[in-house]
């Protein structure tokens, strides 16, 4: 019986320290979530939103720093979707099981532990100086898409890995090509986690502030970029100064900008999520 | 050692109209330094079920994934030896594997009909092989399900995904499928060992109607199966290595009641296996 108790004990100890794990892993992200929205709520009206900003972000609104994100993640999509799918779909579907292979594979899986500021002065370096691109809003969205890249390599080769085998078999075993089984069979499967996972890479691109940095974004801008050639405003480094850099700064202003990137970046993630509830129902 | 039997006697054809339709000559098949296969000899004739029968992990799947080339899916395989189709050896690098696989067609273990509507499926073959018109491809479809016997029982919900329809129905829609594209030669790997008795007799009845239109090959570890269905039989047996071996190669109705070879009488009678 002792050692029936004891087993009971430590049966008991070890769901404790599990729920106990769960528990602080929440707790933060709802902290901040909550804190957040108290202290910043009131910061937010339409005029917040629609309007430029004066008086060095004190005034005004943050209009121009939430077009130039949406600016910078439609230009990230655009670079990081097309080559991440298709070296995605190479890599799982053609590519031969050699060490080439797999030490691409690690590169890139590596790619995502990469320093951030080190993709922004790659970007710098690349990008604005020997492209000539400049500070611009098509050097940012290079560069973000570079850092995007490995995400979404990575989550497309999970997606496609996931497609049975079956599927594959059942298409070349009556005489269809490669190529129209991947595009037929196997993306079709795929696509829903694809798309999940561009989306979070996309938003978390959204969330980027070290590499927009030195490639071109701004602080005050007296319009909207014009052309992918102009320098832009975005909300993670507009955030970043007026907190750091603008003496006098209504504090609530400031988690004001904080909650309205929160919004962006969680909206994008709930998006992934239900793409993921919508087509698990459909199965 | 070689066994290399020709036409077999057949009564319910005539002999005349048969011929050798896929041969296999001195074929090895190694999965890497694993032997799979050694020295497998034989005709196919083309006006015939041929069952390959054998306890597990024989190589009968290996065997028959010879003659579509889908061991080439297979990372490390490799082949020795030769096989051929209408006596055009089909391991030739001038050969097209697509276009072999849509003369020589496959139906799996599993039955793995595409997540799509029943008429997508069958007619998905048609469609990448180029068959455009819609009013061509409800032709093929329909053809193709009654040929499967399937017709009757899906006519109605042919929207409908191919996955919501039974076991034995879904392995239907996949002979359906691969009858879309007509091969000339079918291949099936124990079509019916997912399926239920009631399910695998339609399958077997199938199988007979196809069977003068068809040159059928089907692995199968069930001899019942195998003595019902086929016309001729080979038997295979692992060698001491592991490799795949033919033992026995003859009408069904010799094998089963006049084997040669002792191993074949002691598999048929059940004392192994």
């Amino acid at each position: 019986m002792t050692t029936y108790s004891s087993r009971k004990i430590s049966q008991r100890t070890a769901f404790t320290f599990l729920v106990l794990a769960t528990v602080i892993t929440v707790m933060p992200v709802l902290f901040i979530i909550i804190y957040t929205i108290v202290r910043g709520g009131g910061a937010l009206s339409w005029s917040f939103i629609s309007q430029f900003p004066s008086q060095a972000g004190r005034a005004g609104g943050i209009f121009p720093a939430i077009i130039g994100t949406f600016y910078l993640m439609l230009g990230t999509l655009v670079f990081a979707l097309p080559i991440g799918v298709l070296a995605g779909i190479y890599l799982t579907e053609y590519a031969r099981d050699n060490w080439l292979t797999r030490l691409i594979n690690l590169a890139i899986v590596n790619l995502a532990g990469v320093p951030s500021i080190v993709f922004g002065l790659f970007g710098l370096s690349v990008f604005v100086l020997s492209f000539h691109f400049g500070l611009s809003l098509l050097a940012a969205s290079l560069t973000l898409a570079c850092q995007a890249l490995a995400m979404v390599i990575t989550t497309s080769r999970e997606a496609l890995l996931a497609v049975p085998r079956e599927f594959r078999e059942g298409s070349l075993a009556i005489g269809v090509t490669k190529w129209q089984t991947v595009r037929h069979i196997v993306l079709p499967q795929a696509l829903p986690g694809i798309i999940t996972g561009v989306v979070l890479a996309i938003s978390r691109a959204a969330g980027e502030t070290a590499p927009i940095l030195v490639v071109g974004a701004a602080f005050l801008l007296p319009k909207l970029p014009q052309s992918p050639l102009d320098q832009f405003m975005a909300l993670p480094y507009h955030l970043y100064t007026v907190s750091a850099h603008v003496p006098n700064m209504p504090k609530e202003t400031v988690w004001g900008v904080a909650l309205v990137l929160l919004i962006v970046v969680l909206s994008f993630d709930i998006l992934a999520a239900a793409i993921r509830i919508k087509t698990r129902q459909r199965k | 050692m070689s066994i290399n039997i020709n036409v077999p006697d057949i009564s319910t054809k005539l002999m005349e109209e048969c011929v050798t339709k896929l041969k296999a000559e001195k074929v090895n098949l190694y999965y890497g330094s694993f032997q799979a296969l050694r020295n497998i000899t034989l005709d196919i004739p083309s006006c015939a079920i041929t069952a390959i029968i054998g306890p597990s992990g024989c190589g009968k799947s290996s065997m028959l994934r010879l003659f579509n080339r889908m061991n080439d899916l297979i990372h490390g395989a490799r082949m020795e030896g030769k096989v051929e189709l209408d006596g055009t050896p089909i391991y030739d690098s001038k050969i097209d594997v697509v276009e072999l696989r849509k003369r020589v067609g496959m139906v799996f273990q599993n039955p793995n009909p595409f997540p799509m509507s029943i008429f997508e499926n069958v007619a998905y073959g048609p469609k990448r092989h180029g068959t455009k018109g819609s009013g061509e491809l409800t032709e093929i479809v329909e053809k193709s399900l009654r040929q499967a016997v399937l017709w009757d029982e899906v006519k109605d919900k042919l929207g409908q995904s191919g996955l919501a329809l039974s076991g034995g129905q879904q392995q239907r829609l996949c002979i359906a499928r691969v009858l879309a594209v007509e091969p000339e030669v079918i291949l099936m790997d124990e079509p019916c060992s997912a399926l239920d008795p009631v399910a695998t007799l339609k399958i077997e009845d199938l199988m007979r109607s196809l069977a003068t239109d068809y040159t059928i090959i089907i692995v199968t570890h069930n001899m019942q199966q195998a003595a019902r269905v086929s016309d001729t039989a080979a038997f295979m047996m692992m060698e001491q290595d592991r490799a795949g071996a033919l033992v026995e190669y003859g009408p069904t109705a010799q094998l089963f009641t006049n084997p040669k070879d002792k191993r074949t009488e002691d598999y048929i009678t059940g004392r192994f296996g």
